[in-house]
């Protein structure tokens, strides 16, 4: 009858390879194995952090690629979900649409960068719409799949119940979907993510942890080039730890279902 | 008994292509249901009865001959010939509420007239309690119970079901017989089923199709002249179940 949802448990296996990591990297820094301009031994790592969690400059760096990065996602997943759901839902948009989607699929993102700076130029706009493009493909791929795969069954349960086209799509078919179009949305923001810092990078304009990054690395401040690596991965972290949680919590009816499954 | 829920097959042809072979799944069916009445088809696998059921739900279209439907053209689904599938179909992301509501999105009334059919449909298929319930937390009886709530919903003037109890353990499909049976009587609705089970045909209809296959072609239809409710234990139920059984090996054979 009714079955209770199982708990999702912390599993504090995950943390062995980084303490391993670290342990690996205190003892190479102790015996002097390692020339410390390169890794920068632990003591001098952590005046690095403190430092620079004590910079405005990170934080309005990071502030600013925050904004780039949800602008930029928002954008290209709106334009991904709207453009999987023509292709997933219609046999005349796949035919039309999906050889040339799955082409350009296909091209490096940062391959993008030399066309996107000679178009918008050195600068925001760019970097915006390359991150656009980087959230642009998972949502799309993601979002046609799920329509497309959508089971016949429930559909036909729509033309028996008199369902017209617009509430298959809008009661069935997007329904269906959404476990899959929640996932493409979850991976076009980590590709959205890897974009943002790539672009302010290599485009290295204006402010952002990118920039921050590169000239943390013209300084030679490997402390601060480290602190700024694990920076990302936490904030890239929290943010789909966070997004997935919203899923969850906006489709109850969903995670149960993804908990049984 | 209604006026409502005439069904007529008249020489209707099916084929499919499989590989490019031709496969006839039904040869110059013709059949008439009379309304209010529980008729069952049942026949070894491949003789087309289930494809019989998706002609007249308009869920596939025949070749040639003429499915009507109190007179008329049977041309597209429609809510006045409700369906229940062998596997329930409900929406996974709809509660048990919800789901039945879905049957009368489409329904003529207002939508306190359309929560209170949904309730009384709840009820009448034994799901009290269970209106928020979410379809994977269901056992396999109950689901079938609420996709059968959603399919009367509309207040169709047939039900259509293909082996709707054909997924259930013995026990619950016993239970659900009985179920159907109640339904059936409460709801005056003219039923068309797809079994496999010969006993539970002949514990509910009022006459018997049975079919053949190569190609798919009625071979009898047999009257069951019992009074309703019936037993199993009953002599002359158990003789015609017997008798049917027989028959239907003798097809196979």
């Amino acid at each position: 009858m009714i079955r209770p949802l199982a708990r999702r448990r912390i599993d504090v296996r995950g943390i062995v390879v980084p303490l391993v990591l670290a342990a690996l990297w205190v003892v190479a820094s102790v015996t002097g194995h390692w020339d410390p301009h390169l890794l920068v031994p632990p003591a001098q790592l952590a005046r690095g952090f403190i430092a620079t969690l004590h910079n405005a400059d990170f934080w309005i760096a990071a502030g600013s690629s925050l904004l780039r990065l949800l602008t930029g996602w928002l954008a290209g997943s709106v334009a991904g979900v709207a453009l999987g759901l023509v292709v997933g839902c219609s046999a005349l948009a796949e035919q039309i649409g999906a050889p040339s989607l799955n082409a350009v699929r296909q091209v490096a993102l940062f391959a993008w960068i030399p066309l996107l700076t000679a178009w918008f130029g050195d600068g925001n706009t760019a970097e915006v719409i390359l991150i656009a493009l980087a959230a642009f493909f998972p949502a799309a791929l993601n979002t046609e799949t799920g329509c497309r795969n959508a089971p016949i069954a429930l559909r036909e349960v729509g033309r028996v119940l008199e369902f017209g086209p617009r509430e298959i799509l809008r009661r069935i078919i997007i329904p269906a979907a959404m476990p899959s179009i929640a996932s493409g949305l979850q991976i076009a923001l980590t590709s959205a993510w890897i974009g943002t810092i790539g672009a302010e990078y290599l485009i290295d304009q204006g402010n952002g942890l990118g920039v921050f990054l590169s000239s943390a690395r013209m300084d030679n401040r490997m402390d601060v080039v480290l602190f700024c690596i694990v920076a990302l991965g936490f904030i890239g972290f929290a943010l789909s730890t966070a997004l997935r949680l919203a899923f969850a919590a906006g489709t109850p009816a969903m995670a149960l279902a993804a908990v049984d499954d | 008994m209604t006026d409502r829920g005439r069904l007529d097959i008249h020489d209707v042809d099916k084929s499919f292509y499989v590989d490019g072979a031709e496969v006839r799944a039904l040869a110059g069916i013709s059949l008439s249901v009379n309304a209010g009445e529980f008729v069952t088809i049942v026949g070894p696998s491949g003789c087309g009865k289930s494809t019989l059921l998706r002609l007249v739900a308009a869920l596939d279209r025949a070749d040639s001959g003429a499915v009507s439907f109190d007179g008329e053209p049977v041309t597209q689904p429609s809510l006045r010939r409700g369906v229940v599938f062998q596997d329930h179909r409900l929406f996974p992301w709809l509660n048990v509420e919800a789901n039945v509501a879905t049957g009368l999105l489409k329904a003529n009334g207002t939508d306190a007239e359309k929560r209170a059919t949904a309730s009384r449909l709840i009820a009448l298929v034994g799901l009290n309690g269970f209106e928020k319930a979410f379809p994977h937390q269901l056992s396999g009886g109950m689901a079938q119970r609420a996709a059968i709530a959603r399919s009367l919903a509309a207040k169709p003037d047939i039900l259509l079901l293909d082996e709707p109890l054909g997924a259930l353990d013995s026990l619950t499909r016993g239970h659900m017989q009985t179920e159907l049976l109640r339904v059936w009587q409460h709801e005056g609705t003219t039923m068309l089923m797809v079994t496999h089970d010969v006993s539970e045909a002949v514990y509910l209809s009022d006459r018997i199709v049975v079919m053949d296959r190569d190609p798919g072609r009625i071979r009898e239809i047999v009257e069951v002249p019992f009074a309703k409710p019936r037993t199993r234990l009953d002599p002359a139920v158990a003789a015609l179940t017997e008798r049917i059984v027989d028959r239907l090996e003798n097809t196979l054979a």
